[in-house]
Formats: structure tokens, sequence, C-alpha cells
């Protein structure tokens, strides 16, 4: 079964940069998979045009199972700082014109399942990077997606917002039994979160490893320290270096 | 904010209002003095106490005067502001309508109202005076309207926008939904210089329109001028002033009002 599926997309951007160069993937329904890669090797450009902001040069981008509704998380919260936290992940339902009450129920559902009961009514300056980072969560699962895309969504986080935020992703992947395709540079990030890891060489982009680990894989509190997870770092940064990544 | 703080709060910012108002007060009592001491005659300065009595003596011509003036300042800063953010929101849509009609909005801002204002109350006709004044001074408005609703529109977050057209936006929900949100400070700033121009282009407008059909205050001060009543001159000039500053005040406290919870401009007012 595949869910999506990426197959010899070449995309080269208008000043001349060669972005992507035969790139191919599939990614299964229920698959959590990252997108590992160094600054500038087109990871983000790949999740772009899986979420069809974008369009290929060449190749196909195709749902075999049909298109499923999409979520995608930024690396930066993107919420309009005019609006409170219910209104700003009510958008999604917002644009299918949703009955107002309806969606606002299930705004707050989904602010609630991101630990965010109580701050309906804040706004984006009076938050934490950590919790506008939720708000924007909250705001890509809203819309009840099978398929969620996440470009380097933490990156911006301190590490302890970051393990956190890391820590509820896999809860609500297992939960709604989301796919997810997660796009980082942190090789600890990807090895703790994902079950299967893609690596992309630099500029043009291009998958050089797929590695699966170890699905298994208790992912309890010091999972992130556990010798599965630090096993896994090491086969991650070995192929990074096969790549040319790492200096 | 506790009440405390907000006494803290108006007790900082009473000298912006009191200083002022000491200096005006020195000034005027320095003018008036002087007046005496040298005995200007009243047609070349008046003392301020001469102009408070012709304030008094003129109130209501000069009031009627004011609302004629204001009337006109008024009807073209609405319009100026519709057409403005319309002429905007076109812009946005269409990269060739933009193209086509900057240049037109940039010569309609380079070419001195004064030269094309006669044309305007010739073509208009004398007989709709009113029109024609309004006319005048919407041109002189629109522009920083159109500059700061333009950049506001195309400054939306581009993710936003992405994010929209993945959940499958329509481009009036994104217009109205992220797009104009995100150009109101943009707006508002250029409504408040809008203003400001409006009530010039009103009196430009009046200016040349001459004697006996245009009835507001620019009219008082040519024809105080032409009748050496100084002191009237100055009470319409004050007027003028004090009209000018009022809108300058409605359109700040308009923007605070609308920006106070969210924009970085009006947050350290708030705060």
């Amino acid at each position: 079964m595949t869910l999506l599926s990426l197959s010899a997309v070449a995309k080269r951007f208008s000043n001349g940069t060669q972005a992507l160069r035969d790139l191919s993937f599939t990614v299964a329904p229920g698959e959590f998979v990252s997108l590992l890669g160094p600054s500038g090797c087109g990871k983000s450009t790949a999740l772009r045009l899986a979420a069809n902001l974008l369009a290929p040069d060449s190749g196909a981008i195709t749902f075999p199972t049909g298109k499923p509704e999409i979520g995608f998380v930024f690396q930066e919260p993107t919420l309009m700082p005019w609006a409170d936290a219910l209104a700003n992940a009510r958008l999604p339902l917002d644009l299918q014109n949703a009955p107002r009450g309806q969606a606002n129920d299930r705004a707050a559902s989904a602010l609630a399942r991101v630990g965010l009961a109580g701050f309906e009514r804040a706004l984006p300056r009076e938050l934490s990077g950590g919790m506008r980072m939720r708000v924007s969560l909250a705001r890509a699962l809203v819309a009840r997606p099978k398929l969620l895309l996440l470009d380097e969504p933490f990156a911006a986080l301190d590490e302890i917002t970051r393990a956190q935020l890391g820590d509820d992703l896999l809860r609500l992947w297992r939960e709604d039994g989301l796919t997810i395709l997660f796009v980082t540079h942190s090789v600890s990030e990807s090895a703790f979160l994902s079950q299967r890891v893609l690596v992309m060489t630099p500029r043009p982009g291009t998958i050089t490893a797929d590695i699966a680990l170890d699905t298994d894989l208790a992912r309890t509190r010091d999972g992130r320290l556990s010798p599965a997870t630090i096993e896994a770092q090491r086969a991650i940064s070995a192929a990074l270096n096969g790549a040319g990544a790492l200096v | 904010m506790t009440q405390s703080d907000q006494n803290k709060v108006s007790m900082r910012r009473a000298p912006d209002i009191l200083f002022p108002l000491v200096l005006a007060a020195l000034l005027l009592g320095a003018w008036e003095g002087a007046i005496h001491y040298w005995q200007v005659p009243h047609y070349v300065l008046p003392a301020p106490s001469a102009i408070a009595h012709a304030l008094c003596a003129n109130f209501g011509s000069l009031m009627e005067s004011l609302g004629s003036t204001l009337a006109v300042t008024l009807q073209a800063f609405a319009a100026s502001t519709i057409l403005g953010v319309a002429t905007a929101i076109a812009f946005t849509q269409s990269r060739l309508i933009e193209r086509t009609l900057y240049p037109y909005a940039v010569i309609l801002q380079v070419t001195p109202v004064v030269a094309i204002a006669p044309l305007i109350l010739i073509w208009v006709g004398f007989e709709r005076i009113n029109l024609a004044l309004v006319i005048v001074a919407t041109i002189v408005a629109f522009f920083p309207i159109l500059a700061g609703a333009t950049l506001g529109l195309k400054s939306a977050d581009f993710n936003l926008l992405d994010l929209a057209r993945l959940h499958g936006a329509s481009r009036l929900q994104i217009l109205w939904r992220i797009r104009l949100p995100t150009a109101l400070p943009y707006l508002l700033s250029g409504m408040k210089t809008a203003g400001g121009l409006a009530l010039i282009g009103a009196v430009v407008a009046e200016f040349v329109a001459g004697s006996g059909t245009a009835t507001g205050l620019a009219w008082r001060i040519v024809e105080s001028g032409n009748r050496l009543e100084i002191a009237t001159l100055f009470a319409a000039l004050a007027l003028l002033a004090f009209t000018g500053v009022m809108i300058f005040a409605a359109l700040s406290l308009l923007e605070w009002t609308l920006l106070r919870r969210w924009h970085e401009s009006a947050l350290g007012e708030a705060t």
C-alpha cells in the first residue's frame, strides 16, 4: 500500500538552481517518515511538491489511494497575529465554510489535544514560541488530515520544548493513525521520531539512503537515549557521511 | 493592567499634554505683550485677544464656513479611502492592472493639484461647485491610501497564503481573511496622512474656486485678507489648524482602537 509516491521528480527554480534531481520515494499509510539532509538540499521543496504548493518540472507526484486531506506545519508558526488561538486553529475549517459553532468546537478540541486548553482567547504575541507552534499543530490537525507534512517544525525552538513537542507529535500520530512526512536536519530527532529515514544529498537533492528503524522501539521517557536510538543515530550519521554532507 | 498601573501611565503621559499647553500660554502671553508694547497695527498683526474677539464676534458665520470645509474634507477623505483601497485590491489581483494603471496614479500624485484644479472646476461646472471641490481634495488625498493599502495587501505572509491555498481558499477568502487584515496597519498609516491632505486639498480647491461660489474657511481667509480684517483671518486659520489636529487625533484613536491588541506599532501604548 502506498499513500504518497514521488517518482523521478525534478525541480529547478527560476534563478537556475537545480533544487531536486531524480527524487523518488514512497510513503505507506500510517508511516512516520523523516526526510533528513543538510540545509539547502531541497527537503522543503520536496515537501511543498507533495502538498501541491509547487509543481515539478518533470516526474510525478501521485496518491494511489486517492488524494488525502493534508495538514501542513511550517518552520515558523505562521499564525495570523490579529486572530486568537481559536480563530487561528479554525482557519482551515473557515476556509471550507464550516458552520461557525461546529468549527469552534473542533478548533477548541484540537487546541486541547496539543495541550492548549484554556488558551483559546490568547493572541499569538501572548504565547511562547513553543505554544505558538502548538497552535500551528492544532491548525494542521483541525481538518482531520490523513497526511501530515511538517517542515522543520521544531527547528526554531529550544531543546526542552523540542523534546516535549516531539513526544506530543508521536502521541498524536498514534492516536489518529496519521501518516507523517517530517522534514528535519536533526539526526537525533529523526532517529527518535521516525520509522524510516530518507537521507538526502545536497543540491541537487536526491535520496541516497532509505534507513528502516526498529519500529517497536520503546519510546519511553528515556527512549531518546536508548541503545536502539543511539544505534539508529550512528547508522543515519554514516549515511549522511557517505552522502558527503558531514565534514 | 491594574487601576494603579493605569494611573501611573496617565501620570507619565501627562507632560505630553501639559508641556505643549504651557508653551502655548507663554508664547501667546509674549505675543500679546509685544503687540501692546510696540503698538503693532491690528491690520499687520492682531493680538491674540483681538483674534479671540473676532472669533466670538463672527462665531456663527465662521462655524458655517467650517462646516462647509469640513463636509468637503470628509467626503473627499471617504472617497479617497474607498477608491484607494479598491484600486489597491485591483492591483494585487492582477499584475496587468497594476502595470497599466500605476504610472497614471503616480502622474496624478506628482502633478501639482493647483494646476489642474481650474480645469476640474470648469469641467464639473460652477453650479456643482461642491462636487468640484470634493474631486480636487480626493485627488490630493488618494495617493497615500493607495500606496499604504497596496504595500499592506502585498505584505501578507507567503506561508500563510500557501496554507490557505492548500485548504482550497478562494481569492475572495484570501483577500478577506488574510490580505486585508495584514494591510490594516499600513492602510491606517496612509489614512492618517490622507486625512490631513484632504483638508489641504479642500482649502486649495476653495482658493482656486474664488469668490462668490465657495463658502468655506479658505474663502473666509481670502475675504478677510482683502478687507484687512486680519483678526478674522487669524481666527479662520486657527479653526483650520484645529480641524487638522482633530482629524489626526480621530484617526490616531481609530488606529489605536483597531491595532492595540496585536500590532507592534500600537503595543507600546497598551502595555
